[in-house]
């Protein structure tokens, strides 16, 4: 049914919470994706000429590298993993016309059954965040599953029942919980750190968060700051002798 | 967004057979169409004959075309099934309006009562077809008040068209159809110079600094997140030059409109109507389909901004 579940008040809402400021940028997460989605829910995965000139392939999490430059943060570089955000008004769902495309009400994740998927892409339009990727191969859509066959598989031990992009992270800048929760670790990160929702102007209401970079504690400056090093000082001679240096 | 031949022929195709269903309502109720026996279901077969090659073609863009009865189900939320139901929902007064035809006449209230019916199922159809865009909140060059309104002048004006053409071998009204034709090539070539206009006034919805979820400063891409094309940039990122856009807008005001209006506008005057209405219908086919391509190639997608593309 593609239509969302609003009867039912879901008693979770599973996602995501990415730490832009601890983000390096490794793409660990998307590797360790890859592997594990090659043979899981959506296995197998499209990977062409994958050592070649021009490798192509079904992939669910992309990691983009951003120069953020603003006041008081000077410029920064900004690691930004993209991955589906599992929104609470997900257009990609309504607009299946078979029914593959569904939000399961008991936990929101956002899933597409590919044994009906008529693969007609119209669901990767209406995803602002480009999450969905074509598999050529199979002819259905695919997309992150938030590793639906490792949250709850009881045959993990059980700190490895979260998703694969989070297990792999070596930096701690991603987060799996239940936002539900006003307890859980990701409602608080959350909470003390604020966020704004993706693309907040469309109104997907996507439940992944990211945590945006903080303030710089020390003073920066961007490009265009002229190099001076008597900056700070407030001696009238050192003034002089970096004026006639600088010439 | 990237151009499939597959659903612009489904868009233009089914304009043609779904205006002529339309328009044979309004000729049926208001006189105009020849009252052989042969007439109401020929013309009927034609026109279901376009708008099945177009939902035909559409399949050809399924990644599992067998699958397609699929999308039947989900027509409380999703347009594309509601699409998918108007038109077979049509087949069913229009087979009626035929079978009628032949059997009892065009003036008895049962085939004028089942051409009406076909001609609002059939814009209704062109409708949901639009509405598919329409309702695509990421792609501001479509999801727009043009956007339905602009599909259904195009249906009706195809589907004038080729019943202009029907109307010049069967000994119709042909000057009445084609003096509607032409008023509604003017109404066509307005609706498309409006949307120009519009979409090239238009801001993008959206900032690279809000696709990340900063309240302000400037970001630019750094690093992509691979080197090669993917789905997403093949999709969602098609650009197409400047110059090129500018020189197919040009083309579609000749071919889609130009022509057909000066070819209908013509026929009406009474001057080689029969020749002149295969005229503008083909070259308003032509016309239709370029700029059906140019719809989806100049519509941008907000996710191509990711990577530092137009949205």
């Amino acid at each position: 049914m593609t239509s969302l579940p609003y009867a039912t008040t879901p008693t979770k809402k599973l996602g995501l919470v990415i730490d832009l400021d601890t983000c390096v940028g490794c793409h660990a997460c998307a590797v360790n994706c890859k592997e594990w989605n090659a043979s899981g829910f959506h296995a197998p995965l499209p990977d062409h000429d994958p050592y070649g000139g021009n490798p192509d392939g079904v992939w669910f999490n992309r990691v983009h590298s951003y120069e953020l430059e603003s006041e008081g943060h000077g410029c920064r570089t900004v690691n930004f993993p993209r991955s589906c955000l599992h929104c609470d008004n997900p257009a990609c769902v309504t607009v299946c016309p078979t029914g593959a495309s569904y939000k399961r009400a008991d936990d929101g994740i956002v899933l597409i059954n590919t044994d009906i998927c008529i693969g007609c892409k119209l669901c990767s339009w209406a995803c602002p965040y480009g999450a969905r990727e074509f598999d050529e191969d199979a002819g259905v859509m695919k997309k992150c599953t938030l590793c639906i066959d490792r949250i709850y598989n009881t045959s993990l031990p059980e700190e490895d029942r979260v998703p694969a992009c989070v297990s792999t992270c070596p930096s701690h800048a991603r987060h799996f919980g239940d936002f539900n929760d006003p307890e859980s670790h990701v409602s608080i990160l959350v909470s003390a750190r604020g966020s704004m929702d993706l693309m907040e102007e469309l109104g997907y209401r996507p439940v992944n968060k990211y945590l945006p970079p903080q303030r710089a504690k020390i003073e920066t400056h961007g490009y265009e700051a002229t190099e001076s090093s008597a900056e700070g000082s407030s001696s009238p001679l050192l003034k002089l002798l970096d004026r006639i240096l600088s010439r | 967004m990237r151009p499939a031949s597959s659903v612009l022929l489904l868009t233009t195709l089914t304009g043609f057979g779904y205006g002529l269903l339309a328009w044979m309502g309004v000729f049926e109720i208001f006189g105009g169409l020849p009252d052989t026996r042969s007439f109401g279901p020929a013309a009927t077969l034609t026109a279901l004959g376009f708008a099945s090659a177009g939902l035909v073609a559409s399949t050809m863009h399924l990644g599992r075309p067998e699958r397609a009865w699929r999308a039947f189900s989900q027509w409380r939320s999703s347009w594309l099934a509601r699409e998918g139901l108007a038109a077979a929902a049509t087949n069913l007064p229009a087979l009626g309006f035929a079978i009628s035809w032949w059997i009892s006449g065009p003036d008895v209230p049962l085939t004028v009562a089942l051409g009406l019916c076909t001609g609002v199922m059939a814009m209704l159809t062109i409708g949901c077809t639009a509405m598919i865009y329409a309702s695509l909140k990421p792609i501001r060059q479509w999801y727009n008040a043009h956007t339905l309104p602009d599909y259904l002048i195009y249906g009706a004006f195809s589907g004038i068209l080729l019943l202009t053409l029907i109307l010049g071998f069967s000994h119709g009204a042909v000057r009445l159809a084609a003096g509607i034709g032409t008023v509604l090539g003017v109404t066509g070539l307005i609706a498309k110079r409006a949307y120009w206009t519009y979409i090239d006034s238009q801001t993008p919805m959206v900032t690279l600094a809000s696709a990340l979820g900063f309240s302000s400063g400037l970001v630019r891409p750094l690093d992509l997140p691979h080197f090669t094309e993917n789905f997403i940039l093949r999709e969602m990122g098609f650009r197409i030059a400047r110059r090129h856009r500018t020189k197919l807008r040009r083309l579609v005001i000749l071919v889609a409109f130009a022509i057909p209006i000066a070819c209908a506008g013509l026929a009406a005057l009474g001057v080689m109507p029969e020749a002149l209405s295969v005229f503008a219908a083909m070259s308003a086919g032509m016309g239709l389909f370029i700029e059906r391509w140019l719809f989806f190639a100049e519509a941008t997608h907000v996710a191509a901004i990711y990577y530092g593309r137009a949205a």
